[in-house]
C-alpha cells in the first residue's frame, strides 16, 4: 500500500513538472481502484453497478481540473481519495439514496481486485454532444481518433494554442453541465 | 467516450495548469475592493475626529479584531479549499479576533469609565452597524466564492461559512473608521450579529457556489 502511495506520488510530481506520459500513467494506474470503490459503493446504496463507469469518469475529470489543489509535497491518495468520495457521495445523493461511503472503500482495494469496464458510460459521451462544435471536435478527435494536438491542429486547421484552449474549455465545460445535471 | 479515451484526453491536456486558489482570490478580492470602498466613501466616510480617536488604544483595538478576523479566516478558506482538509488543526486561527476581543473587554472593564456598560454595549450605531457591515461585505463575499470556486472545498457551505467571516472582517475593517462606537462590548454585540449573518449567507451560496 505505501509502495503504491509513493508511486502515485511520484507519478503525479513528474505529471506537475510537465510529464504527460507520467501523468496518463497515473490515470491508468488509479482508474481500477477508483472504479472498485465507485462500485462498492454503488452495491452498498443498492444501486446498479453498472453506473461505475460514470462516478469515474466524473472523478477522473475533477482529478484533472483540481489538481493545482494538490500539494506537491504531500501524498497523493488521500488528496485523490477525498475527491473521490465527494463524487461518489454526489452520485448516490443525485440518485436519491441514503449516503454511506466509507474512506476505507477507497483505501482497501487490493492490488488484483481491479473489475473490468463495464457498460460503456452515457454520460460524458451524451454531455459531449451539447458543446460548442469546435470544442467537440476538437475533443472527439483527441479522444475517439487519438489524434496528437499537434495533428488535430493541422486536420482543423488551427493553431496548436487554439486546440489546447478548445480542449481544455471543452473538459470545464464538460464538467460544468455535468455538474448540472 | 469511454474511459480510456477520456484518460488520453485528460493526458493531453496536461500542459494547462490552473493557477493556485491563493492567487485567484487575491484577484477576486483585488476586484471587489474598489466595490466596498465607494460603498463606504459614499455612504458613510471616515469618522471626523479620526486622528484624535488613533490614540484611543479601543479605536486601534476595533481594527485588530477585525484585521485577525479576516486573516484567519483567509487563511482557513485557503486551506480549506483542498479536498482533503478539514478544519481541525486550522480551526483555532479562528479564535484569534475573539482573543483579542475578550482581552479588549477585560481591559475595558478595569478602567473607570464614563458610561455604564449597558449603554457602551448598546451605543449610538447599532442599526448602521447592522446594515452597513452586511451590506458592504456583499461585494467582497461574492468576489472572495468566485476565487474560491478554483479550489475543491470537501464541505462548500463550511467554506462558504468561512469566507462569509473573512468579508465580513474585511467589510467591518472599513466600517469601524467610521463608527464613534469604540467599546469591545459594543463590537462583541454588533460586529458578531452582523458577520454572523454574512456567514450564514455566505454558507447558503457557498453549498450552491463551491461545490466542484
Amino acid at each position: 500500500m505505501r509502495e503504491r502511495d509513493d508511486e502515485w506520488t511520484g507519478l503525479m510530481r513528474s505529471a506537475i513538472a510537465g510529464d504527460s506520459a507520467a501523468y496518463h500513467r497515473l490515470l491508468k494506474t488509479v482508474t481500477p481502484v477508483l472504479r472498485a470503490a465507485a462500485r462498492r459503493g454503488l452495491a452498498r446504496a443498492g444501486q446498479p453497478v453498472d453506473q461505475s463507469e460514470d462516478i469515474v469518469q466524473d472523478i477522473l475529470l475533477a482529478v484533472h481540473l483540481k489538481r493545482h489543489t494538490w500539494d506537491v509535497t504531500a501524498p497523493f491518495a488521500p488528496w485523490l481519495f477525498a475527491i473521490a468520495r465527494n463524487k461518489l457521495i454526489d452520485a448516490l445523493r443525485r440518485r436519491g439514496r441514503r449516503i454511506f461511503v466509507d474512506i476505507d472503500d477507497f483505501a482497501e482495494t487490493l492490488p488484483g481486485e481491479a473489475p473490468a469496464e463495464t457498460a460503456s458510460p452515457s454520460e460524458v459521451a451524451a454531455q459531449l454532444q451539447t458543446l460548442p462544435a469546435r470544442q467537440r471536435e476538437v475533443l472527439q478527435s483527441i479522444a475517439v481518433d487519438s489524434a496528437s494536438i499537434k495533428d488535430t491542429a493541422a486536420k482543423f486547421s488551427m493553431s496548436e494554442g487554439a486546440v489546447r484552449v478548445a480542449l481544455h474549455r471543452g473538459l470545464t465545460s464538460l464538467t460544468a453541465k455535468l455538474r448540472e445535471n | 467516450m469511454d474511459t480510456d479515451q477520456l484518460i488520453r484526453t485528460l493526458a493531453a491536456d496536461n500542459a494547462h495548469r490552473g493557477r493556485p486558489v491563493g492567487f485567484a482570490l487575491m484577484l477576486a478580492l483585488l476586484a471587489a475592493a474598489p466595490v466596498s470602498l465607494l460603498m463606504f466613501f459614499t455612504e458613510l466616510g471616515l469618522r471626523p475626529d479620526v486622528m484624535v480617536a488613533m490614540r484611543n488604544p479601543f479605536f486601534d483595538l476595533k481594527f485588530a479584531v477585525t484585521l485577525a478576523l479576516a486573516i484567519s479566516a483567509i487563511a482557513v478558506s485557503l486551506h480549506l479549499s483542498r479536498p482533503e482538509a478539514s478544519l481541525r488543526g486550522f480551526g483555532w486561527l479562528l479564535l484569534a479576533p475573539v482573543g483579542i476581543l475578550t482581552a479588549g473587554i477585560g481591559g475595558e472593564m478595569m478602567m473607570p469609565q464614563r458610561l455604564p456598560m449597558m449603554t457602551r454595549l448598546v451605543g449610538k450605531n447599532s442599526w448602521v452597524c447592522l446594515t452597513a457591515i452586511p451590506l458592504m461585505s456583499l461585494p467582497i463575499l461574492a468576489g472572495a466564492l468566485l476565487g474560491l470556486r478554483h479550489g475543491a472545498p470537501s464541505r462548500p457551505a463550511l467554506a462558504g461559512a468561512i469566507a462569509g467571516l473573512l468579508s465580513a472582517g474585511l467589510a467591518a475593517t472599513l466600517y469601524a473608521s467610521h463608527c464613534t462606537d469604540d467599546s469591545p462590548l459594543f463590537v462583541a454585540t454588533w460586529y458578531t450579529i452582523a458577520t454572523a449573518l454574512v456567514a450564514a449567507i455566505g454558507a447558503l451560496a457557498g453549498a450552491k457556489l463551491l461545490r466542484y
